[in-house]
């Protein structure tokens, strides 16, 4: 089980790279080789002869990965068609990773190796896979089981897969093998059958056999011919059938010796099989035939179906690199064992996102049941015999699968595959009354005739899951094809494997069986003819295998509990990391005085000094002004009184209370900072009206009616914020500020914008204010202004407090008699002061 | 004398109903409701009298046609106003809601700072936690009501214009009323999920800016970028931690039956993206020198 399903066929992505190109793997190399992360040694060595005339040694290109510790035991990595060892580089480190020694080679005829490709014949790329073990034998970094004999597995998907089971089979020195989505005989899967118990040769699967043979027609040299790099044998037998699509005895006998069924029962090492629940080309049948055969005398086969496969379907390629590796851990080193469970994936397919987003459950069980469930349950179904045209040259044909064009199948099931008119006959039952989970093949049994004797009637048939609607869901987009001989008027009953699948259908849902003449991707007899197709039981013989699920998904309501659990533990987080805000104790001393600072300092980031240690107290009852200069730290003074920046020293106190950011305290406290500031979309009726209720004082009265005369904006107070000058605005902070009268009033610039008759109006407000016990803090740089309003002052400059008292103290024994000179003395000249 | 008596309550602060009737008033938040109800009435317009709606293709009632192998969304948005409200929602997620999510959670706190009422709400004093919760709160209220304006009107619309048919899927498969009731509610709470991580990056621009626009515009743009990344397949597993990788599992909510697995790893994605960038904003809204 090697890269195949991994990276280029169960990813829907990557296939529409992959599709144009060919799904067996040749465009994954340039994107695996982006993830190396380890430099494997670049090797030649010598394999098995170049052909049955000719016995000097191919050439055979390779990487050793070497892990960490060595001796260790060594996992040969094979290849898909059309790949090389590149293909295989991200399953390489996986394992070596996981410390194991790693052989990727490429194939004879794939990559740099030389050679012809002769679809792994015993006596070419098997051999050439015993001169690998034979090297492996001689490397001192692999654990030798005996002289001659290293310890080795093989793993590889689709051409890689077969070569696993084939090496196995003929070379005993292997001990354990992983094989994906490959062949169990090679002409029952590209002729495939359908009818049960039948010997008629199948029908011929051309697109399928087309793509898969153009991939080994490129030469290295570039040149265009006929057989590209394919042995003479394999090409004349491919020619041969693809141009008449007739299979020679030749081609017979080489597709038998090329296919694991011969030698399945000399498998006795511990076998990992994978089958893809969306593939066309190998489909489940054909694992299940290797799985029977190699399980009827080996207690230790383990048996996957995974949602990917040749056509696409759902990416599972981490889960399974991981199963694969825990396999060779449990056989091939002393890891944890393995148990030989039954894994099924089940697609929860999505609608709209197609199966790029499907969730998959995994169920399992601990016996594999087979490709016909552990039991079987017969569900009745009806409908009229139906006559169906087989066009001329089999077009129009039905779409079922586009084989190569990967996660496009999906779509193709989904959407295309269609019934053409006249084309099909449909059977369908009654809706389910109860679900039914189906896991493996569905039985059906009609008669087939034919009004003009015919001799090779090829028919394609379907089980569809029919929902609300009357559009089918075609599962994976797989048809079985039916291929008859000699089928007259008298009718011909025949039993019917229908495509294996893994699907739930819901009660209610109906199932129905169509049979179609058409399918694109099958040869189709040149025609025209009209079969009636009619039922010979009413049953539809459905597998029933209980399955339980494994705890190796992770649960669904696990993701929501983590994310809960994150999201609590950011919260707790969060809270206890929230600043400590007390600091400083309540200071009872301090109780009586609306506002104290001490000490308070703040230094911005870069130096900027921008207030300095400065220590004042604004005594209860009076109307203080903070004068200073523009820039002499005025405003971060009261941002830091009021909570808004944070001090880098000392405190502020409002009543004994340390002030901090949402400090309870601060609710004594109306404010007036720099400038109003009001939401523009709303009254300022409304403004105020919201202010006050977020406030948190909503208890007491706001009075309004007085904060709106002071506010004296008459009719405007029902007038939008924006619409209002600068001036109206500034009244209307300040009357903010008083909303519910607070015990101390804090106002930054108050009369910024206010007229003389105003601004005389105010004064007296704030002298009023100051009468009723409150205290009212103004800061300005306007001199005049101060020195006409307040009883008490502040001077700051350069961030530093340069004196303190009341207006009188102040201009006390000075020679001015106005402050404004008491300034200039203080701060000396050269200072811009303005003045009004 | 003592300190004066106190009436505040910490709990009375800014509260949820006070938030709203702040934010619902503005011009923002009624161009909001009005685009998403009239997204619906455009596409109305469009296929009713638009010059495809005679062609016979899509149009149709019948649950969308899928001529030339093209996912004929019109076609099958038009079998009713289930499926309709559907492709409203199709429509308007990847994009119009994520810059609706942006714009009311991006705006809150960075408008209050550029109308200089931030610090007025912080001196009251609002504590500073108390008020990223409430704007939180009605930043995600507005946007799940637009959202549910969005679903409502579009079936509405799609009703009047389509008729009540049930929600059907491409694939086929239709449901019954209830049921379509059922898949469209999952579907549109689990695209309001995926709206968390633009709404949280945008709240957390909200705290560290005071330009409301940069706010939006940063969380939109930063969402765009990943979506673009996501969509850069070289990028492998990386896109797993990437927002848009987990946008559109809403769809496995229209399968027959649902599947979770999408959907609850794209929940605990946003839900922890969400925790954590509304974490980083409330530290740093904690320590931050309001300067506004």
């Amino acid at each position: 089980m090697g890269r195949t399903y991994a990276e280029y066929v169960a990813n829907p992505r990557r296939l529409a790279v992959v599709a144009s190109a060919m799904a067996l793997g040749l465009a994954s190399a340039a994107i695996s080789t982006a993830h190396a992360t380890t430099n494997p040694q670049d090797l030649v060595l010598d394999g098995g002869p170049i052909s049955a005339t000719d016995s000097m040694s191919v050439q055979l290109e390779a990487d050793l990965y070497l892990p960490r510790t060595t001796p260790a035991p060594a996992v040969v990595l094979a290849h898909g068609f059309g790949g090389s060892k590149e293909s295989v580089a991200t399953e390489a480190e996986y394992l070596v990773d996981r410390g194991f020694v790693v052989l990727a080679y490429s194939a004879r005829g794939f990559g740099s190796s030389t050679g012809q490709i002769s679809m792994n014949s015993p006596d070419f790329e098997i051999a050439d896979a015993s001169t690998l073990i034979d090297y492996l034998a001689t490397q001192d970094a692999v654990t030798q089981d005996a002289p001659g004999d290293p310890r080795v597995g093989f793993a590889g998907g689709s051409y890689g897969g077969a070569l696993s089971l084939m090496v196995a089979g003929y070379d005993d020195r292997v001990d354990a093998i992983s094989a994906d989505i490959t062949w169990n005989d090679l002409q029952t899967s590209l002729f495939s059958q359908s009818v049960i118990d039948s010997n008629v040769t199948g029908v011929f699967k051309q697109l399928w056999s087309g793509l898969f043979f153009s991939a080994g027609l490129t030469t290295n040299d570039g040149q265009v011919t006929d057989c590209g790099r394919f042995a003479p044998d394999w090409c004349a037998a491919y020619s041969t059938a693809a141009a008449d699509g007739v299979l020679t005895e030749q081609a017979r006998l080489l597709m038998a010796q090329s296919s694991p069924a011969s030698i399945t029962n000399r498998i006795s090492i511990p076998t990992l099989l994978g089958g893809g629940q969306s593939d066309s080309l190998f489909p489940l049948a054909q694992v299940n035939a290797n799985a029977e055969q190699i399980a009827a005398n080996n207690p230790n086969v383990k048996v996957v179906w995974h949602a990917g496969g040749h056509d696409g379907g759902v990416n599972e390629s981490e889960r399974l690199r991981e199963l694969n590796a825990q396999w060779f851990q449990a056989h091939l080193a002393s890891g944890p064992p393995i148990d030989d469970s039954f894994e099924v994936s089940l697609v929860e397919a999505s609608a709209f996102g197609g199966q790029a987003n499907a969730g998959v459950a995994l169920l399992s069980r601990p016996t594999y049941p087979g490709l016909f469930g552990e039991s079987q349950r017969a569900i009745q179904i009806a409908g009229p015999p139906q006559q169906v045209l087989a066009p001329a040259g089999g077009v129009p044909a039905a779409i079922s699968s586009l084989p190569g064009a990967g996660g496009l199948a999906g779509l193709a099931g989904g959407l295309l595959a269609l019934p053409l008119p006249n084309q099909s006959a449909t059977f369908a039952t009654e809706p389910l009354t109860e679900s039914v989970q189906i896991i493996g093949s569905s039985t059906i049994t009609v008669d087939i005739a034919s009004e003009t004797p015919t001799q090779n009637v090829t028919l394609f048939a379907s089980l569809r899951i029919i929902g609300g609607t009357e559009r089918p869901i075609l599962p994976q987009g797989l048809v079985a094809p039916v291929l008859l001989e000699n089928i007259g008027p008298t009718p011909t009953t025949v039993a019917i494997e229908l495509p294996a699948i893994v699907a739930d259908v819901a009660a209610g849902e109906r199932l129905a069986v169509v049979v179609g003449t058409t399918d694109q991707a099958y040869r189709m007899p040149p025609g025209p003819a009209v079969y009636s197709i009619a039922l010979a039981t009413d049953n539809l013989t459905v597998p029933i295998t209980p399955m339980s699920a494994t705890a190796s998904g992770m649960p669904v309501w696990l993701w929501p509990l983590i994310a809960l659990i994150v999201s609590v533990l950011i919260a707790v987080l969060v809270l206890l990391l929230r600043p400590r805000n007390t600091k400083a104790a309540a200071r009872s001393d301090l109780a009586d005085v609306p506002i104290a600072v001490e000490g308070l300092a703040k230094h911005f980031k870069g130096g900027v000094h921008a207030v300095n240690d400065v220590t004042f107290q604004v005594p209860r009852g009076v109307v203080l002004g903070l004068l200073g200069p523009n820039g002499a730290g005025k405003t971060t003074t009261m941002r830091m009184v009021m909570g808004l920046i944070y001090p880098t020293g000392g405190n502020a106190y409002v009543f004994g209370q340390p002030v901090f950011p949402g400090a309870a305290t601060l609710a004594h406290i109306g404010s007036f900072i720099e400038g109003p500031g009001f939401l523009p979309h709303l009254s300022g009726r409304e403004n105020l009206r919201l202010y006050w209720e977020a406030s948190g004082r909503e208890s007491s009265d706001p009075k309004l009616d007085y904060v709106l005369d002071i506010a004296g904006l008459g009719s405007a107070i029902d007038r939008k914020v924006r619409t209002y000058s600068q001036g109206m605005r500034q009244r209307l902070g300040i009357a903010q500020a008083m909303l519910g009268m607070p015990d101390v009033l804090v106002l930054d610039e108050p009369t910024n914008g206010l007229d003389p008759p105003q601004i005389r109006e105010m004064r007296q407000v704030l002298h009023d204010y100051a009468a009723t016990g409150r205290t009212v803090v103004i800061s300005s740089h306007l001199l005049s202004e101060v020195e006409q309003t307040c009883s008490h002052v502040v001077v700051m400059h350069h961030g530093a407090l340069i004196a303190q008292g009341t207006v009188t103290e102040l201009l006390a024994g000075r020679t001015g008699v106005r402050l404004e000179d008491v300034f200039m003395e203080i701060v000396g000249e050269g200072h811009e002061v303005v003045t009004s | 004398m003592s300190a004066p008596t106190l009436e505040y309550s910490r709990q009375g602060t800014l509260g949820i109903r006070v938030e709203l009737i702040r934010q619902i008033k503005r011009r923002r938040t009624l161009v909001a409701f009005l685009l998403v109800i009239a997204l619906p009435l455009i596409v109305v317009a469009a296929v009713k009298f638009g010059p495809s709606s005679d062609d016979g293709g899509g149009g149709g009632g019948d649950g969308g046609g899928f001529g030339d192998g093209n996912f004929d969304l019109v076609g099958l948005a038009t079998s009713g106003g289930w499926n309709f409200a559907l492709t409203m929602l199709l429509f308007s997620s990847g994009f119009l809601l994520v810059i609706i999510a942006a714009m009311f959670m991006g705006d809150t706190v960075a408008s209050e700072a550029s109308w200089s009422t931030l610090r007025y709400l912080l001196v009251a004093p609002v504590p500073r936690r108390r008020l990223l919760r409430t704007k939180a709160i009605v930043g995600l209220i507005l946007t799940a009501i637009v959202l549910l304006t969005l679903v409502v009107a579009s079936w509405a619309i799609g009703a009047i214009a389509f008729g009540t048919g049930p929600l059907a899927s491409p694939f086929g498969g239709a449901l019954t009323q209830a049921e379509s009731a059922q898949r469209l509610s999952i579907v549109a709470t689990y695209i309001a999920i995926t709206l968390l991580f633009p709404a949280g990056l945008a709240f957390l621009m909200s705290v560290l800016t005071d330009v409301p626009l940069g706010a939006v515009g940063t969380a939109v743009v930063v969402v765009i970028v990943l979506n673009i990344l996501d969509a850069i397949d070289a990028l492998g597993t990386l896109r797993r931690f990437l927002p848009g990788d987990y946008g559109t599992a809403w769809v496995d909510a229209l399968n027959p039956t649902i599947v979770w697995d999408q959907m609850a790893v794209g929940l605990a994605y946003n839900l922890m993206a969400f925790a954590i960038l509304i974490g980083i904003a409330v530290l740093r809204f904690d320590r931050k020198d309001i300067t506004s």
